[in-house]
Order: C-alpha cells, then structure tokens, then sequence
C-alpha cells in the first residue's frame, strides 16, 4: 500500500479558552485522490486547513504530510515545508492587486526552491511553467501575463490563482471555497480545469466547500461534521 | 532582493499616501540640512569678517559692543577717542599699521566711515584676503569722494561719477543732510560676504569737512555756513576719531600693547582681540543657532512619526496581503523584513528627494541670501557631518520600521493563511 498523502490520527485541537473545535481520530487522503470535504461555515474547517498548513499546532494527535510528522517541526520548518508542498486556492481576492499576473502566479517559487527548481525542469524556466500553467487553463493571451492582477474578472484571478497553487507541482493543493464567487456554469468548468491540472501534475486535491453541488464530481466526498467527533449539531 | 521588490510594488499600490509620507520625511530633511548649511556657513562668514587685525580700540565700554560698531557697524560708540591719542600709538614701534575709523552718518540707511587709504591697504577679512575695487579707485586728496560697498552699489544703482549726499546720524530716516556737501562716487569694492558690502567709505578729511561748520549737533545757520569749496581750502585734520584698527609687527607683542592701550593716560581706552571677542558675540548667538538645530531634529523626528502612524494604520488593511504571502511560502519574518523594508525605502526616498530639495533651494535663493544677508551659501556635496546626520535619519526608520514589522509579524502568526474580511 502506498503512503497516504495527509494521515491524521487522533487529533485534537482548541482555540485557548474554548471548547475542543476539532477531534478528529482518523483521516486520510491518498496521492492523486480528489476529496471534497463539506464544512458549512463555523464548522472548523479553516482551522483544519491551518493545521494541515502547519500554521496552527494540535493540542494533540498526529498530523502526516508525506510521512513527515509536522508536529514535530519547528514553526518555521512547517512554513517550508507548507510552501514546497502544498499550493492554495482560496474563495476570492487571492492575489497580489499590485503585482502583474505572471508575478503572482510565480510567487510560490520565489519562497520555495524545491518549487521553482521543479518548474524549472519540467518547463525549463519559472517563467514558461506560469505561461503554460496560465494557457492550460484558458488564460492565453501572453498580454493577459504582463496586466495587473486585479484588472482581470473573478473568474479570470481564480483560474490565476490556480496556476499559482499548482506551479512547481506541489504534492497537494488546498481548495478553499474557491469558487463562490463564480456562477454555476464558471464553477464546473473551473473545477474541471483544476481536476486536469492536478491529475496532470500528479497532485491531490482536497476541495472544502459547503456547496454539495459539486460533490458527484470528486472521487471521493465526506462531511466535516461526520469526520469530527467536536462537531456540534449540524447548522441547518 | 525579491523582498525589497515586494515592499516597492505594495508601496507602489498606494503611492498616494507613499508620496506624502516621503515629501514630509524630504521636506523635514531639507529644513534641517537647511538650518545645518545656514549655521555652517553663517559661523564661517561670521569668524571671517575681519582677520588680519591684531588689536581693535575705541572708547572704554564693552568688547562686544566695540565689535559690533567698528566691525559690524551695528550700534554706535559711547565716545570718541582723540586724534592725538591714535597718532599715539600709531607711532608705536610695535605698531605695524593703523586704520582710523569715524562713524555716525548714513546714506539711505547704509553706514558711512571716515577712515584714510591704510585701510583699502591693510584692512583684510576671509582668509587675509584685501579689499580690492571692482570699478574705479581709491579716495584720493579731494575730500568729497566716496568708495562703495558692493551692495551699496547694487541695492541703489550707483555707478562711478555718480554724486550723493550724506546723511547725519544713522536712523533709517533722516531729517539732517549734508546737501550742501555732495560727494561724488570714485571707487566701488568688490564682494566680500562682510558688513563692508554694506558701508560707504569717505576719507577723514571729508567726514571732518561736512562737519566743519557743525556745532553742538547742528550745522551752523546763514553766514555761519561753510561751502564745499571753502572746506576744502582748510585744515580737515580730524580732532577725534571712533576707534582704529591695529596691525603689530610681531604677535608677540598684543597683549603688551594692548596692556598699554588699557593703562593709557591721555583717555580711557579699551583695545580687544577681534578673534577673542567674535567668539564671545558668537557664543551670544550661538544658544539660537544651537535652538534652531534642535527644533529642525524635532521637525525630522515628526516626519518619521508621520511614517510610523502611515505603516501602522495600513496594517489592518493589508491583512490579506499579509495572508497570501504566507499562504504563498512567506515566513513570519519575511512579514516583518517587508515593513522594515517599507520604512526604508520611505526614509530613503524622503532622504534623496529632501537632498533634491535642499540643492534646488539652495540654487534658488543663494543670490537672494548673498545680497541680502552676506551669506555665501555653496551648492557642494553635504559634508561629513551632514552624511552623518543623513545616516542618523535611516537608522532610526529602520528602528522605527521594527514596531510595525513586530506587530505584523504577531498579526500574520495569528491570521494565519486565510483571512475574510
């Protein structure tokens, strides 16, 4: 059997002063698996993708990325290890307003060189791996790259957004209610473009939304609330 | 590299108040490299407005006092001293030279001296530099001629031939001419940066003769009156002076001769060192001077304020920002480097343009300040001191960038990767 992607075990964690938000005593997602995980708002979701993303610390239990035990890393060993491999997409205004969509999509290979040193031999430089990541997901016109992020349509910063989380093939890429903002018809051709992308790079997804609409879609779906032993009653 | 990047296209995004908050930060450094130029250069022309003279004397009173009415032509004597008296000492065997100066008449509010060619020979200033005549000549044997001082000559539009009147005493406005007595314009000075730009030179013949027919502060009445022409037939040997100046044969011998001059019988007379009493004058002033530097530090620290409070209120907003590039692989203090960064390149282009600023003003206003005050104000590099104090203002926005890059810091550990506002 081979390694599962993220394995969390018994793990449980509370905001200082308040009752356990999570306890999760088993979870797992395989390489190349899309999951879509439903968590209506409150239910703790982003505070799971904090721990995933190393950025917050059970109180206790196990969190595995890729056989690394991230609890046992330093802060900012996990912030490195966040950025080699995993990539975000979150609900909307990901981007740089400032920067041009090129820079935005390269971010994540300036913070990681295991990232950009990917990039670079599959497309030869950071540079191409954002034209052909941008192109693959409909976004060809080379004068689109050189425009400020936020002159383009939501639809458009989200399609940037996940050429972003995908450059430098990640292992994972994190999808946070990424398309609420888009109609019906944008989601679904939105969320097929990420499905070739991630199979092509061979990437898992895990997809957080409270939109059970889009669940037939992925190979595999649960619900925060089912997952989590903390949870309270479901919201209606 | 790709921080510094990152801070400039995020200051960049808000250029507006980026802008303000370095034109503040330039327009504080300008004041103060300003006041700093100003001060330097203000001392400098101030120590060299005479040099060269060993001793000044006049009537007994203060040393400062004597400064400012023989040097500065500020003020007025108390007293005169006798004709007999500097032909005293300046027959002394120690006595190199001797300028006699008589003062108390004006022309259009500029001083006018009495004093006799020594003074165009040995009087110096600056770097022992000699007066010398851009047009024209000396006085010479005629008593009614005069030598201009630069500025005298430009702020009244005076050219050599052209004749003027004298007036009695120094106010602004006088009631009291010598218009009987015109005299007519030989010579004019070249610059010199010093109060003699501002003087009107006459010989003591002249001063002697457009009083010859005063008594007792009046000019004498109808048949009493004396003409030009008549005066100049008579003995203008003056019978008291205002003071004169001193050049001595050796160093050595000053503080004899001026023990001398001090014990003096014939009068009370007072002799100081013109270097010893610039100094005690510019200690006077030096508490403004020293004020004004303060005050402009002051100004440059409230620029920096305005800085700190510009970053610090933009935090909350750039949350998001702050969230995607963590999200993206920045580490805490990739956070904090970026609003150091911040304050820098702020401080630095406040710093730059107020540099700017400063040489335009300077290139502006030099003429302006040359005429008006007598002081050169050079268009050099800044000086050590003032790359020192340059320096100083980078160090502390950088200290100063610290508060906020310590609050994002603790802001981006807390937010974490995804915020929603």
């Amino acid at each position: 059997m081979t390694q599962a992607l993220i394995e969390l075990s018994d793990l449980s964690f509370s905001w200082p002063g308040h009752a356990p938000l999570l306890d999760i005593p088993a979870f797992a997602l395989e390489p190349g698996e899309t999951l879509f995980l439903k968590g209506p708002s409150g239910s703790g979701k982003t505070t799971l993708l904090g721990l995933l993303g190393g950025v917050q610390k059970p109180d206790r239990g196990s969190i595995r990325l890729l056989g690394q035990e991230l609890t046992q890393l330093s802060a900012g060993a996990r912030d490195r290890f966040r950025v080699d491999h995993t990539g975000y997409i979150f609900q909307q205004f990901n981007l740089l307003p400032f920067l041009s969509v090129r820079e935005n999509v390269e971010l994540p290979c300036h913070f990681s060189r295991v990232r950009a040193a990917r990039a670079t031999q599959r497309h030869g430089s950071v540079d191409q791996a954002a034209a052909t990541l941008l192109a693959h997901l409909g976004l060809k016109d080379p004068e689109l790259l050189g425009r400020r992020a936020d002159s383009l349509s939501i639809g458009q910063q989200q399609r940037v957004a996940a050429a972003r989380a995908l450059i430098g093939q990640p292992e994972l890429v994190i999808a946070d209610e990424p398309t609420s903002a888009l109609d019906a018809d944008a989601r679904e051709a939105f969320i097929r473009l990420l499905f070739a992308e991630c199979r092509e790079a061979g990437a898992s997804l895990l997809f957080v939304s409270h939109d059970q609409s889009l669940a037939p879609l992925f190979d595999r779906n649960l619900s925060l609330s089912e997952l989590n032993r903390a949870a309270v009653a479901p919201e209606v | 590299m790709y921080l510094f990047r990152l801070a400039m296209a995020s200051l960049a995004n808000r250029r507006f108040t980026a802008f303000l908050t370095a034109f503040a930060i330039a327009l504080s450094v300008c004041l103060l490299l300003a006041v700093e130029r100003v001060r330097t250069e203000a001392r400098a022309s101030f120590a060299s407005t005479i040099s060269g003279t060993d001793l000044i004397v006049g009537a007994r009173s203060g040393s400062i006092n004597l400064l400012l009415y023989s040097v500065f032509r500020i003020g007025n004597a108390t007293n005169n001293i006798r004709w007999d008296s500097f032909e005293h000492f300046a027959n002394d065997p120690h006595v190199k030279w001797a300028i006699p100066i008589s003062l108390g008449d004006s022309h259009r509010g500029y001083r006018v001296m009495g004093t006799n060619e020594s003074y165009f020979e040995h009087y110096q200033y600056g770097r022992k530099q000699n007066l010398e005549l851009a047009q024209g000549r000396a006085f010479a044997t005629d008593p009614f001629e005069v030598v201009l001082g630069a500025e005298v000559a430009d702020a009244l539009k005076y050219k050599l031939g052209d004749k003027l009147v004298l007036a009695h005493g120094v106010a602004l406005v006088s009631l009291v001419k010598h218009d009987d007595k015109p005299f007519t314009v030989v010579g004019i000075l070249k610059r010199t940066g010093t109060p003699v730009d501002r003087t009107l030179h006459i010989s003591l013949g002249g001063m002697e003769a457009i009083h010859i027919d005063w008594h007792n502060g009046v000019p004498a009445q109808g048949a009493g009156r004396i003409s030009a022409d008549q005066a100049r037939n008579m003995d203008l040997t003056p019978t008291a002076i205002t003071a004169f100046m001193l050049g001595l044969n050796s160093k050595i011998s000053t503080f004899a001769v001026q023990r001398e001059i001090n014990e003096f019988r014939g009068e009370p007379m007072l002799a100081i060192l013109p270097g010893v009493a610039l100094q005690e004058l510019w200690s006077l002033m030096g508490t403004a001077e020293q004020a004004l530097f303060v005050i402009s530090l002051f100004v440059v620290l409230t620029g920096l304020i305005g800085m700190l409070t510009a970053i610090l209120t933009s935090l909350n907003e750039r949350r998001r920002e702050m969230a995607i590039l963590r999200s993206v692989g920045a580490r805490p203090w990739h956070i904090a480097s970026l609003l150091v960064l911040e304050a820098f390149a702020l401080a630095l282009a406040g710093v730059v343009s107020g540099l700017a600023l400063l040489y335009v003003a300077i290139a502006l206003a030099r003429g302006y300040v040359q005429s008006n005050y007598g002081l050169f104000l050079p268009l050099s590099l800044p000086s050590e001191y003032e790359w020192t104090l340059l320096g100083g203002i980078l160090v502390a926005a950088l200290l100063m960038g610290t508060v906020p890059a310590w609050r994002a810091y603790r802001q981006s550990l807390a937010d974490g990767l995804s915020i929603r506002l």
